[in-house]
């Protein structure tokens, strides 16, 4: 049995879930007890779970963060919320060289079971301090997962194995999908990491994007099959692990692939995709790859502008159109 | 010579010789780890903690088995006086197989997870948020445990201090923050890093107690905390104690520490903390010299069968590092 529910929903149910399933799952950050999180993430734990499993913190981005490391070290289950992931800045100390290497460092005989929970993007007008998306941050650092779901039934079903997952996630969410519907089964699920989903199937051009772009891609997709361009939408969900199996399958289909994401180009995340589908598919690739991706720009307050620096809808048809049709002429 | 004598104290004799032997066991281990160094048998950052010994030993000693440590890059005597086997911290020290970390950490970031030292810390201030988050874990397991942060006097002016001691303030979070105030950060004199004169007036900050005792005496150190252990052990939040030291060498290996009045160091050799417990020993508890020597006998065969260990140990093979690297990075094949 399925229902609709908001993306902001299912993951307080993923919480609840846990937290019930595990006592030593707990989780802290801004606001997040009383208020229930600025998103309403985690509203209604603190009645349930009480102020040991459910507490607000200071605004002290780095302990929130570090805090989690020991806690974890010592065999509890810490979710710590960074309100932004712009605020991550302030943590990355405990994140990259805390977390990230504790269990290398220690020979294995220690391990971090924590999970960091933030949110990123653009689209409310939050301008260069609010809206940045930092996920390449932390793909380039060995020790950390990176996940980002694109659906109410993902965010689930992600959370859900981050927390059982023994090794420090960062779990990026978006802040323009908390409020947006998706079907979610009621029975009790999990989404594995390493697994990307096909959200579309097709024939001429693999795109690959994951978090809001996901859906991008899918307006995209539809407004490409009225020409005659079947689009298939390939959503890693888990950067780190990428499963870039399921990305070259699919571009050994296509033969061309586009890379979507919302963060600034240079030094994207796309450009690590893109060279290791080079590395393991250049043969089956008809077309360069291209990319479609946040401009190298802060993120300005200004609607048209800020509507300027990240991918829309056109900007992924018109790459497309050029991928396909340079090639092949008319599809 | 004549020096300071320690605190008396209802201490028991056989603890008093216990401690002495954690102390020299440690201060034995870094001389002969330093001549180890200067053969090229050890590399990379070294930071003895020779002068030191009484604070990690004092600590340790007021501690329960079970509690936590975490430690700093200056961090063999933590690892020491937490109970750690020399033999498998030497071998770390070489980069081999068999040591605490398999080769992978070394000197700054020894740890001996199992028996409770979370580790020494390449980052001043690294490890407050570790010992900070094991007593919030312990605080919701009630286990029942407490955490000793070591950190040094470069340690206070670090971002992290404030928002690590403030956390463990408002929630009554079961951790002592021990300052070893050795007065340089590297050859910054602490008084140039900070606007006060004892470092553990920052306590007035967060309401919590702050206490500045002489770090060379042990027993000082194991009394000062004992009290800040029960008072976290039960509910009443955490403590700072600043335990003021020296070291004896430069700040590494490397370091002569040409920068130090070298009558003010003479002045605080003549403070050794071992010297004065050995002192102690002998004027309270009647120990003979002797009883002292054949307990360094034993140490100083202890660490030649730990460097004959670390020798004859193996290299960790490349093959097996390379092979198991994906289950750090997550992914097979990049
Ligand atoms: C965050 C950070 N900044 C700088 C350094 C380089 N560094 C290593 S030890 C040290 C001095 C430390 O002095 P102190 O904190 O007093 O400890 P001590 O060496 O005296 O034990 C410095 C600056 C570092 N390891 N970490
Ligand atoms: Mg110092």
């Amino acid at each position: 049995m399925t229902r609709e529910i908001q993306y902001r929903q299912a993951l307080n149910e993923a919480m609840f879930e846990e937290m019930r399933r595990d006592p030593l799952v707990f989780t802290y950050g801004e606001g997040i007890a009383e208020r229930g999180g600025s998103f309403r993430v985690t509203e209604g734990l603190l009645d349930e779970f009480g102020p040991m499993r459910v507490k607000d913190t200071p605004i002290s981005e780095s302990i929130i963060a570090g805090a989690a490391v020991g806690a974890a070290i010592v065999g509890t289950r810490p979710v710590a919320e960074i309100l932004f992931v712009d605020f991550t800045a302030l943590s990355m100390d405990q994140l990259v060289n805390q977390a990230a290497k504790y269990r290398f460092m220690v020979g294995g005989r220690g391990k971090v079971p924590m999970v960091l929970r933030t949110q990123g993007g653009s689209g409310k007008g939050l301008a260069a301090q609010h809206s940045q998306s930092l996920e390449a941050w932390f793909c380039h650092t060995p020790g950390l997962k990176v996940v980002m779901p694109s659906t109410a039934y993902d965010a689930k079903g992600l959370l859900k194995t981050a927390i059982r997952d023994d090794d420090p996630v960062i779990f990026i969410e978006h802040k323009l999908l908390y409020f947006t519907g998706g079907e979610v089964p009621e029975e009790e699920y999990t989404v594995p990491f390493g697994e990307a989903d096909v959200k579309r199937t097709g024939s001429d051009v693999t795109i690959v994007a994951w978090s809001l772009m996901v859906h991008k891609a899918l307006e995209a997709a539809e407004q490409l099959a009225a020409e005659g361009i079947e689009a298939e939408v390939v959503d890693p969900r888990t950067l780190v692990p990428l499963d870039i199996n399921a990305i070259c399958t699919s571009v050994r289909k296509t033969n061309r692939l586009v890379i979507v994401h919302e963060a600034c180009k240079r030094g994207g995340f796309g450009g690590d995709i893109a060279a290791r589908v080079m590395e393991r598919a250049f043969d089956d690739l008809d077309a360069p790859i291209e990319r479609v991706a946040g401009k190298n720009t802060p993120m300005p307050f200004n609607t048209e502008l800020e509507q300027a620096s990240i991918p829309q809808v056109q900007d992924i048809v018109t790459t497309c159109q050029r991928v396909c049709l340079g090639a092949k002429g008319a599809v | 010579m004549a020096t300071t004598p320690l605190t008396k104290s209802k201490i028991a004799k056989s603890k008093l010789l216990q401690m002495y032997r954690r102390m020299a066991l440690i201060r034995r281990f870094e001389e002969e780890s330093i001549k180890l160094y200067r053969l090229d048998k050890i590399r990379g950052y070294f930071h003895p903690y020779i002068g030191q010994e009484a604070i990690a030993v004092g600590s340790c000693g007021a501690a329960r088995d079970d509690d936590y440590i975490v430690s700093t890059h200056r961090g063999h005597g933590h690892c020491i006086a937490k109970g750690a086997d020399v033999k498998l911290m030497l071998a770390e020290l070489y980069g081999r197989k068999t040591g605490y970390c398999l080769g992978r950490g070394g000197s700054m970031h020894i740890a001996n997870v199992a028996e409770g030292n979370l580790g020494a810390n390449g980052i001043v201030g690294g490890g407050m948020s570790l010992a900070v988050g094991a007593a919030l874990g312990s605080l919701l397991k009630e286990d029942g445990k407490v955490a000793i942060n070591f950190i040094s006097d470069g340690g206070v002016s670090i971002g992290i201090f404030h928002e690590a001691i403030n956390l463990a303030a408002i929630w009554k979070l079961p951790v002592v923050f021990v300052i070893e105030n050795n007065f340089y950060a590297v050859s910054t004199p602490i008084s140039q890093s900070v606007s006060i004169e004892t470092l553990a007036r920052r306590a007035d900050a967060y309401n919590i107690p702050g206490t500045c005792i002489d770090g060379n005496d042990v027993i000082l150190v194991h009394e000062e905390m004992s009290k800040a252990i029960d008072r976290a052990r039960s509910g009443d939040g955490p403590s700072i104690i600043e335990m003021q030291t020296y070291r004896h060498t430069g700040h590494h290996c490397n370091d002569p520490g040409k920068y130090r009045d070298p009558k003010v160091v003479e002045a605080w050799m003549g403070k050794d903390p071992i010297t004065r417990l050995a002192q102690h020993l002998g004027a309270e508890h009647g120990v003979a010299e002797g009883d002292l020597t054949a307990i360094r006998d034993e140490i100083k065969q202890e660490i030649k069968d730990a460097i004959q260990f670390a020798e004859d140990s193996p290299s960790p093979s490349v093959d097996e590092f390379l092979a198991g690297i994906p289950d750090y990075s997550f992914e097979q094949n990049d």
